[in-house]
């Protein structure tokens, strides 16, 4: 039954997809095959009246082209897709890495004590709904750096859902296993270690998720206002360019990296999860 | 008390605070535990037998009076005294063995891994677990099954005291059975001395050298101590044929139906008045009784030494000449 609904899950997914290119492409062609020129356009030179979508067969050879050779570097303004995403994911993982280094330990202290959640709880709710990129131009000013200042932004966007979901994590961990451990005399650290971390675990994973999800989104707008390198730039570049093939390809691209960082963090908590 | 008990609880109090005011769940609760004993409390859901058992596991702290323990004072929780509760209490991403073996580094550090593994081995065989079972989940073994498992965990430290907060409850009278079998024969082979809540009449006959009578909250007290003179070993099946045992029942019974209302309105009666503590420090420790022997003995043609109601007048008189 189960295997049957996947299978028809995936034949209703390719017939979407097809249908779906079939359609944007015939579009394409079929405005293509009109020909016949205005004398407007004739008087323009027969450029092209119009920047038109290009159809997925352009879209295709490009990625077969770039795929086939990602890490071309051909100067500043010349660097293969691969490169390019590396520069963005290296970014990501930095500022999300340094914004876990402070969120799951701060998240503990919060979660284990009520004082602390008081006491933090006005900056955490001030600071949590500024868009990350606000911090941009402050970021720049004090740091003088737009590689630094990117890997900031990453940093304080992806801290919250870590924070606050490591926080209610640690907080909601069961008194029975927490008496668990007093009975057995653990020290502080080992009852952190080997009861609150592993109950709090799958929560915390939870955040990490969505924190490297929103990295992902912020990455490509910041590197879009700060330009030089990274899948955001490039896009940026490629508009600029008036090349929509590669700012096409680029989209996908994205959505297919991120989509990538969210499934390992998904396999992480599948990992830590328990049934109770 | 002029003898020391291996376990000793005086004058222990509790009260909390609740959104309706001060809730006084007992003020003055004495009793005592010698080494080796299976003692159950038995008493009225919400008289306090958890919360005493919470402050004799160190987890809870009481609001008066104190608890000692082979001459210490119980000041916290400790590897001395092994808790099972009535939900397990396992950790649900630990492995039965696992779960078992976190106990048994806990209690004994200096053990290297092979030696963990194997005591921890051996205390899930003896409560039944084998056969591939020690290496699953929590969530994938049954209620008995996991219960199995916080008692092996609880054994396997080796603890002093053994604490069991009605560990049966939330099980099937069949698993029931066979894990009570389990839990005396462990305990005639180990001598374990335990202190065990239940609210079951013929689990507490069955396992207990003695039982205590609580009567109802709040500012209830232990009222009796009722030891169970039937001959170890005992078996499930054939206990009932003892002439002691009905009269243990229905004592039990007699005290759970009316006596222990009536015992906690005699103490409201008391307290009213206005001499709480002083007039009732006398009557604390638990009267002790045994309708066994009692009934052997009636049997035997003596006549029974029918005294006074052994819980009445002190209070009242003492009221009264005041
Ligand atoms: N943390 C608490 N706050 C307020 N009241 C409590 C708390 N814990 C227990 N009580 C009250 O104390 C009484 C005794 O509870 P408990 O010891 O669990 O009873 P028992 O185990 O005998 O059923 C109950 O009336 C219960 O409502
Ligand atoms: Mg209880």
């Amino acid at each position: 039954m189960l295997q049957s609904i996947n299978a028809r899950a995936v034949l209703v997914s390719l017939v979407l997809l097809v249908v779906t290119l079939g359609l944007w492409q015939l579009s394409h062609t079929s405005s293509e095959a009109d020909t016949e020129m205005t004398e407007y356009e004739r008087l323009m030179g027969g450029a092209e009246p119009q920047a038109k979508v290009p159809p997925p067969s352009e879209i295709i050879g490009l990625a077969a082209k770039e795929l086939s050779n990602p890490f071309y570097d051909a100067g500043p303004n010349d660097k293969g897709i691969g490169i390019q995403l590396g520069y963005s994911i290296y970014r990501v993982l930095t500022g999300f890495g340094l914004a876990a280094l402070v969120a799951i330990p701060l998240g503990f202290l919060i979660g284990m004590s009520p004082l602390m959640y008081k006491a933090l709880n006005p900056f955490i709710q001030i600071l949590k709904p500024i868009s990350p990129l606000a911090w941009m131009p402050l970021a720049l000013f004090i740091i003088k750096d737009s590689e630094a200042s990117s890997i900031f932004v990453i940093f304080i966007c992806s801290i919250w859902p870590m924070l606050i979901n490591t926080a209610f994590g640690v907080a909601g961990v069961r008194k029975d296993w927490v008496n668990v451990a007093r009975t057995h005399e653990l020290t502080p650290m080992n009852t952190a270690f080997q009861v609150i971390l592993p109950a709090a675990a799958p929560t915390i994973l939870t955040g990490m998720r969505i924190s490297i999800g929103i990295a992902w989104l912020v990455i490509v707008a910041a590197e879009m206002l700060v330009g030089g390198t990274g899948i955001g730039y490039y896009v940026w570049n490629e508009w600029n360019n008036l090349d929509l093939t590669s700012v096409i390809f680029s989209i996908l691209m994205i959505g297919l990296v991120g989509m990538l960082l969210d499934m390992a963090l998904a396999t992480a908590t599948r990992f830590v999860q328990y049934q109770e | 008390m002029a003898e020391q008990h291996f376990l000793e609880v005086r004058h222990l109090g509790k009260r909390f605070d609740t959104d309706h005011g001060e809730l006084t769940v007992f003020d003055d609760v004495s009793f005592g535990l010698d080494k080796g004993e299976f003692v159950c409390i038995i008493g009225h859901s919400g008289c306090g037998k958890s919360t005493i058992l919470n402050v004799l596991a160190g987890l809870d702290s009481p609001s008066g009076g104190e608890v000692y323990m082979a001459g210490k004072e119980v000041r916290g929780p400790s590897l001395e005294r092994g808790v099972v509760f009535q939900n397990y209490s396992l950790l649900p991403w630990r492995s039965a063995l696992s779960n078992v073996e976190f106990g048994v580094r806990a209690r004994f550090p200096g053990w290297g891994k092979a030696k963990v593994r194997e005591h921890s081995l051996r205390y899930l065989h003896m409560v039944g677990l084998k056969d591939g079972a020690e290496h699953r989940k929590p969530a994938a073994l049954s209620g008995g099954m996991r219960q199995r498992v916080s008692i092996a965990r609880a054994f396997a430290t080796q603890p002093q005291l053994l604490l069991l907060d009605e560990p049966f409850g939330a099980l099937d009278a069949l698993t029931r059975g066979t894990i009570q079998d389990e839990l005396l024969r462990i305990c005639a082979e180990t001598h374990q001395t335990v202190f065990m809540i239940t609210h079951d009449v013929d689990e507490a006959i069955l396992l207990a050298d003695r039982i205590l009578l609580m009567t109802n909250g709040p500012f209830a007290r232990v009222a009796e101590s009722v030891k169970v003179s039937i001959e170890r070993p005992r078996d499930r099946t054939t206990i009932v044929h003892d002439p002691g045992y009905y009269p243990i029942r229905t004592h039990l019974v007699d005290f759970l139906v009316s006596r222990s209302r009536e015992l906690s309105e005699r103490d409201d009666a008391v307290r009213d008045a206005g001499h709480a503590r002083e007039v009732r420090a006398e009557a604390m420790a638990p009267v002790e009784v045994d309708p066994a022997a009692d009934a052997r003995a009636e049997a035997a043609g003596l006549v029974r030494a029918q005294g006074p109601d052994p819980h009445a007048p002190p209070p009242l008189k003492a009221v009264n000449g005041n």
